[in-house]
């Protein structure tokens, strides 16, 4: 999706605020998103990759507006009610619907080292060929995906070498949207600043972007 | 509440969110979806247990050990186990090194991704539209806002985290630090030098990044 939280590239964003001494969290509330939205992943209702979804789809004003965590919140209140496991009501509200039955939690104290060390699937799968070898040369696709996406505009049309093969991992644009995992690989590729930015930019400086099969082709 | 000038202007946080959270809280606890402690353990390790410390040792460790150096290299997780640190989004780390003519630096344009058990979670910046869209088209302009310059002659390359890869900068040993120990070391290496914004430093003038 061509949304607003596809920044490389884009300009004026103002300048970058370092804060000295920064806390992990400004405010508890923000550490209780953070963990409650871990806690619910753990259900495996919807995937990190739907989550990161979730997100682009706030309206880009309030996903510019908002903090980092105050985002966190609308996401983590849209995922609950649409994969149903609270009502829209029951968030008003703060309380559970009469009648409704008691789960117990998934991510407990007992459990949580199994569920927080859970890994994000990869494989050596020698069943997935890589479509492309280290060292060619490769265009990144000119898509423009309405769904989710990890493939940045800033690198779409431009032309790449293979830097590294990183091994098979599931396919975010179809796995956020439970169309399938469609492991394939993922390469870590070099595009020259010049090739993204033209002329003025260094010409020593390059950017490496990870990118599934789906997104490349033969240069 | 501490909170950045910029989060003021351009990020206004509503004050009904600590009220908003509570109640999302004790509706996820009525219904037997999430357990309070798990939660508890959850903040307490992302506060204390996971950080830039981490990273720290493990940078240290490179600096006066060459085997361990060509194992972080080679494979980042494991080495990174090695020294007890394995937890969610840790899994798939690579590790790039400076050098006299190399200079890298890391982000994750399309949201926050970072390599949470060498680092902790990320500072705010890093999340900030300012940094994400900047980074890619001006590192070097960043750079220099976090009082990095580079020469010409060093070639930048710029790691965007847009797949499960996370990226943890290996600084360069600063001179003048061949006598001190491992953990004289790590109490010079920086969260900013891992994410490429700034180098180590030798006294650590720098400290507080």
């Amino acid at each position: 999706m061509n949304g607003v939280h596809d920044m490389g590239g884009q300009q004026d964003m103002g300048p970058v605020v370092h804060e000295k001494n920064e806390p992990v969290f400004h405010a508890p509330w923000e550490g209780r998103i953070y963990a409650l939205t871990r806690a619910m992943r753990a259900w495996r209702k919807w995937s990190l990759d739907a989550d990161r979804h979730a997100l682009e789809l706030m309206p880009p004003v309030d996903y510019l507006r908002m903090s980092y965590y105050e985002r966190w919140v609308h996401m983590l209140e849209a995922q609950l009610v649409q994969y149903g496991l609270v009502s829209k009501e029951e968030i008003e509200r703060g309380q559970a619907a009469p009648g409704s039955t008691k789960a117990t939690p998934v991510l407990s104290l007992a459990t949580s080292d199994r569920w927080l060390t859970r890994g994000i699937p990869s494989s050596e799968d020698p069943h997935v060929r890589p479509l492309f070898n280290v060292n060619q040369r490769v265009r990144a696709r000119n898509i423009n995906p309405t769904g989710h996406t990890r493939m940045p505009r800033y690198a779409r049309g431009k032309t790449g070498v293979i830097a590294r093969d990183h091994g098979v991992y599931l396919f975010p644009d179809t796995n956020a949207h439970f169309q399938g995992e469609k492991r394939q690989h993922v390469y870590s590729v070099r595009f020259t600043a010049r090739e993204l930015w033209g002329e003025r930019a260094s010409p020593r400086d390059s950017v490496y972007l990870d990118l599934w099969d789906d997104y490349l082709e033969r240069a | 509440m501490a909170r950045l000038p910029a989060d003021d202007i351009r990020q206004a946080v509503p004050s009904d969110l600590t009220l908003r959270v509570k109640s999302l809280e004790s509706l996820l606890v009525e219904k037997g979806l999430v357990d309070r402690d798990a939660l508890d353990a959850l903040v307490d390790t992302m506060e204390h247990k996971v950080g830039p410390r981490n990273g720290a040792r493990v940078v240290a460790r490179a600096w006066i050990d060459q085997a361990y150096k060509e194992r972080l290299l080679e494979n980042a997780p494991a080495a990174i186990a090695e020294l007890g640190y394995t937890s969610g989004q840790g899994e798939h780390m690579l590790v790039v090194e400076n050098g006299p003519t190399v200079h890298n630096l890391v982000v994750c344009t399309l949201c926050s991704c970072y390599p949470w058990p060498v680092l902790g979670l990320p500072p705010v910046w890093y999340k900030s539209a300012p940094y994400r869209s900047r980074a890619v088209i001006d590192p070097r302009g960043i750079l220099r806002e976090f009082g990095t310059e580079l020469t010409e002659d060093v070639e930048v390359r710029v790691w965007d985290s847009t797949a499960e890869l996370r990226y943890i900068v290996l600084p360069e040993r600063p001179a003048g630090t061949e006598s001190m120990t491992e953990e004289q070391l790590a109490a010079l290496v920086t969260r900013d030098a891992m994410v490429g914004v700034a180098k180590v430093t030798c006294p650590p003038s720098g400290a507080g990044r």
